[in-house]
């Protein structure tokens, strides 16, 4: 009932509009068409330098009440994305000022030259002069744009530096898995038709590989250390994944059958980001940046930067995969439980 | 005196004016409005059907918008409408990216290609250089019934049992090849993919047409270089489609063999649901250069008739002559011919060689200069002008306003230092909604609000016509504008939900805002499309041949020209098309010889 009062509302809504319009134009007609045909381009012209200021107002405004929840405020938390955060400063300077040039003349002479009867339009067809100009002074703001992106790019797309903490990323409809390389810093070898989740090989490991024997998998969650650099080698197992790291600054996509990669150096730990952001319940989060099915939206990891000693800490106390496999050649058979059936449990209980 | 008396006083005695053709033959309802050779008609037909995608893509994207900004809200009347799509008032996920895969097919090649370009190349193209009709009138027939074959096929695949594509318009494999990854890459899929392809033929059918007769059939006198701007836009924009869309057709029919014929050109190493797929050796990148070879030039195809349309309106209705004309054609040609060299800036982050990607930086930012040009030339054509405020002009700076705003955020995301950062999130739809979808719209309205007088013999009413721009413009800032700041703080795209996100949940407020102004906006195009219909039948009639004073060759048609156009001869064109307020002279049309003193420009 309450949606047919809301349609009959519009329909009577529409109708007024149009009652209105229809008797603007007897009016106008009455009136004389010319004369209301100007009246008419005063108002407009009134409109178009009130949509400008109210229009610039508005910029203002909207950069007041979300300037804050953008992430500039608490700052890149990688150090690679510092010059992100300086590139996106440089540019935002640059086009900020073209913006309000060219949108203020554009309002501002619609405005003054509308319609007059005391103006004859000036005859102005062209004027090489001006036209270099314009062509010449964005050629070199826009070249400063590329030599300091590129500048940028190729310092964080180049190698990964030697010391780097080897992550495997792993995405599939919807989740993603981690593997460190263990001690041996050397991934075993996968091949993807090896891929039997119900034998635990979820990943197609090739367990005749040795340096597979001490490799550690988790599900869901992702530890590293704060200042040392991380390079993830990303894989997808089904359809393209991406994974996004919005506080890094950082993004890869997850191709099957085309790993790609990507580095960089975490700043500060979970902890120090609760206290920087004031929000208790801070975590890393990596979303998928790349439609993959219905679950895309709910497609998380979460990364738990710490430090060395909290990570080594961690470690010592994961099983390798191997072993998870193969229970009954396991030389220490701990009484521990499967971590990566409590790595799955929702993150509050995890990050206490 | 009754209302209609009063609206049509002023008609009496200019009667033969639009009867003055001749009837050379005889022509049947289905001759004359369905199976119509006669360009006007073919260009009416775009538009309508146009005007139809634009209703059903614009509707989609309300649904959407309601998960988006009321995502604990439940709407019982949606599964009235929708069934098992919206079980208890809510959108199914799977239906929500079904909606989204939708309206950006829909609107993109629908709307913004086929009722953009469709209408206005068929309609001006032959009026404007001075022709009897289009170089092929059958190929142009059969033009639009392939695109008519095209919007079945797709409107079919809405109501599948799988329903409709839903692995975004941009159908990236795995996604879209795998039935076991998505319900709608199953029947759905396939119906876009053989959807797309016939949209394709209709576009490489339009597009020869255009090319030639822009070459071949201009009347006596019309020079390449005195050619109104539309005219090179529809040419350039042709030339794009011809050259890319063949490419996208390639694409779509390698996907159709993957999905069916057992091939592995995009699948390579991978288990879905535990199943563990043959296919090795294959390249899901491999689609993305197909697809953005033509998806990038795609989106002039969408801007470059509205710059086009936006720089006659504008002239026009500044009194002045559209300022460094040969640098506007020059502009188009530059942004036409880079825009084949810079489509892998959207894929900055597949994985692509870093060094490689540095030349597409540098490609892509360099439209900016060409892009700088254009609007500076118009700014300078405001400039000591006398504007009339008509709709057509409002929309034409509003799109130049449009045009500004999302092409400085293209210099973000096309350096791909930032857009490492910001792509696939909110920043990106700000970006493309404003500069090609709303710029795209805002050119469209301009022409349609500037040319319907020569269509349908017929006004628009102004008033209708002036709330709609206000409404529209006002809200699309509105909506797009605060999406760059979701943009910046990471929020991904194609999210049904954010409220599990750490994040990304402190945006729930704006959304839901974005969404009621969307709603607005939506009810406000409606009104349009109100005026649009009404006034075809209703309208004020048009009393003189040339109600806006303009300078070019349609304006010397009768004011219901019939099918050649002109009831005699085909006037001589002596001059460019851009003489107003030359010598004291308010214009003079193209057809004046030019005077023995009059001044050289």
């Amino acid at each position: 009932m309450n949606n047919y009062f809301l349609i009959a509302i519009g329909v009577m809504i529409f109708l007024l509009i149009f009652q209105i319009a229809k008797a603007s134009e007897y009016v106008s007609i009455l009136k004389g068409e010319e004369k209301s045909r100007k009246q008419t381009n005063r108002i407009n012209g009134f409109f178009l330098v009130a949509f400008l200021i109210l229009g610039l107002i508005g910029v203002w405004w909207c950069n007041h009440l979300y300037y804050g929840k953008t992430l500039f405020p608490q700052g890149s938390a990688s150090l690679e994305g510092e010059s992100i955060d300086t590139m996106m400063w440089i540019t935002i300077a640059v086009c900020g000022v073209v913006f309000l040039i060219t949108q203020i003349l554009l309002f501002w002479f619609s405005f003054k030259y509308q319609e007059s009867d005391k103006r004859k339009a000036y005859y102005f067809t062209h004027n090489d002069k001006l036209e270099l100009l314009w062509t010449g002074v964005p050629a070199i703001v826009l070249t400063v744009l590329v030599v300091f992106g590129l500048k940028y790019w190729f310092k964080f797309t180049g190698d990964a530096p030697k010391d780097s903490q080897l992550i495997e990323v792993t995405g599939h409809q919807f989740d993603w898995e981690f593997r460190y390389p263990g001690k041996d810093g050397v991934f075993g070898r996968k091949n993807y038709k090896l891929t039997d989740a119900a034998n635990r090989n979820p990943l197609g490991v090739d367990w005749n590989d040795e340096a597979s024997h001490d490799d550690i998998h988790v599900t869901h969650i992702m530890h590293a250390v704060v200042g040392k650099p991380i390079k993830l080698i990303i894989n997808s197992q089904d359809v393209i994944h991406d994974v996004g790291l919005p506080h890094f600054r950082m993004k890869m996509d997850a191709v099957p059958g085309i790993p790609t990669t990507l580095w960089f150096t975490p700043k500060w730990t979970t902890e120090e980001m609760k206290v920087r952001t004031g929000n208790p319940n801070f975590v890393y989060e990596i979303s998928c940046d790349q439609i993959c099915g219905k679950g895309h939206f709910g497609m998380k990891g979460i990364i738990i930067i710490e430090t060395q000693q909290e990570f080594d800490k961690w470690i010592a106390g994961e099983k390798s995969e191997y072993y998870k496999a193969f229970l009954d050649i396991d030389p220490n058979p701990a009484p521990k439980t499967d971590s990566t059936v409590t790595d799955a449990k929702p993150v509050a209980q995890v990050t206490h | 005196m009754s209302n209609e008396a009063i609206l049509h006083q002023h008609e009496t005695g200019t009667h033969d004016v639009g009867h003055a053709h001749e009837h050379h033959h005889h022509e049947t309802f289905i001759t004359k409005y369905v199976f119509s050779q006669d360009h006007k008609m073919i260009a009416k037909q775009f538009l309508i059907t146009g005007i139809v995608w634009a209703i059903i893509g614009g509707l989609f994207s309300v649904l959407f918008r309601l998960q988006l900004g009321y995502p604990e809200s439940t709407f019982p009347w949606l599964e009235d409408f929708l069934g098992h799509w919206a079980k208890g008032g809510k959108l199914d996920p799977q239906f929500y990216y079904a909606l989204v895969t939708m309206h950006g097919t829909v609107l993109v090649f629908f709307v913004l290609t086929a009722g953009l370009s469709g209408t206005f190349s068929n309609f001006l193209i032959p009026l404007q250089v001075g022709a009897r009709d289009m170089a092929s009138p059958f190929l142009n027939m059969l033009s639009y019934w392939f695109f008519f074959a095209a919007s079945v096929v797709m409107f079919a695949s809405l109501f599948v049992q799988t329903g409709p594509a839903s692995g975004g318009w941009t159908i990236y494999p795995p996604l879209s090849a795998l039935g076991e990854a998505s319900e709608g890459s199953k029947i759905g899929m396939d119906l876009w993919l053989i959807s797309m392809s016939l949209f394709i033929i209709n576009a490489l059918l339009g597009g020869l047409n255009y090319i030639t007769t822009i070459l071949n059939l201009r009347t006596k006198g019309m020079s390449m270089t005195r050619m109104p701007l539309t005219m090179w836009a529809f040419f350039f924009t042709a030339v794009l489609g011809v050259l890319s869309f063949p490419v996208l057709l390639s694409g779509c029919i390698l996907l159709l063999f993957d999905r069916n014929l057992g091939t592995s050109f995009y699948l390579s190493d991978i288990v879905i649901n535990g199943k563990i797929l043959p296919n090795e050796g294959g390249s899901p990148i491999l689609f993305q250069h197909l697809f953005w070879f033509l998806g990038h030039p795609e989106v002039y195809i969408i801007v470059l008739p509205a710059m086009g349309i936006t720089s006659e309106v504008m002239s026009i209705n500044s009194r002045k002559p559209i300022f460094g004309y040969m640098a506007m054609v020059g502009s188009l040609f530059a942004i036409a011919s880079l825009s084949f060299m810079v489509w892998a800036h959207h894929m900055f982050v597949t994985g692509l060689n870093p060094f490689l990607g540095s030349f597409f930086v540098l490609l892509t930012l360099l439209i900016a200069v060409p892009s700088a040009i254009k609007v500076f030339n118009w700014l300078t054509t405001l400039w000591r002008g006398n504007i009339r405020f008509t709709p057509g002009m409002l929309f034409a700076i509003g799109f130049v306003s449009m045009f500004i705003s999302g092409g400085l955020t293209g210099i973000f995301i096309g350096n791909s230092a930032l857009d490492i950062h910001l792509h696939d999130t909110y920043f990106i739809i700000a970006h493309f909604h404003i500069v090609m979808g709303v710029a795209g719209f805002f050119g469209m309205f301009a022409g349609l609000y500037h040319w319907f007088p020569k269509m349908y013999g017929r006004y628009m009413n102004n008033t209708l016509a002036y709330i709609h721009f206000w409404v529209t413009m006002i809200g699309a800032y509105l909506i797009f504008w605060p999406m760059h700041y979701e943009g910046l703080a990471g929020m991904p795209r194609r999210y049904y939900d954010f409220s599990n996100w750490e994040s990304f949940k402190m945006f729930a407020g704006l959304n839901q805002f974005i969404s009621f102004v969307s709603i607005i906006v939506f009810a406000a195009q409606l009104l349009f499309v109100f005026n649009f219909f009404y006034s075809i039948f209703k309208g004020r009639k048009v009393t003189t041949l040339n109600p806006w004073g303009a300078c070019s060759l349609e304006w010397s048609t009768p004011i219901r020209p019939g099918h050649g156009n002109w009831p005699g001869e085909i006037p001589e064109v002596h001059r460019w098309a851009y003489d107003y307020g030359k010598d004291g002279r308010d214009f003079i049309p193209q057809t004046e010889p030019v005077g023995e003193h009059e001044s050289k420009h």
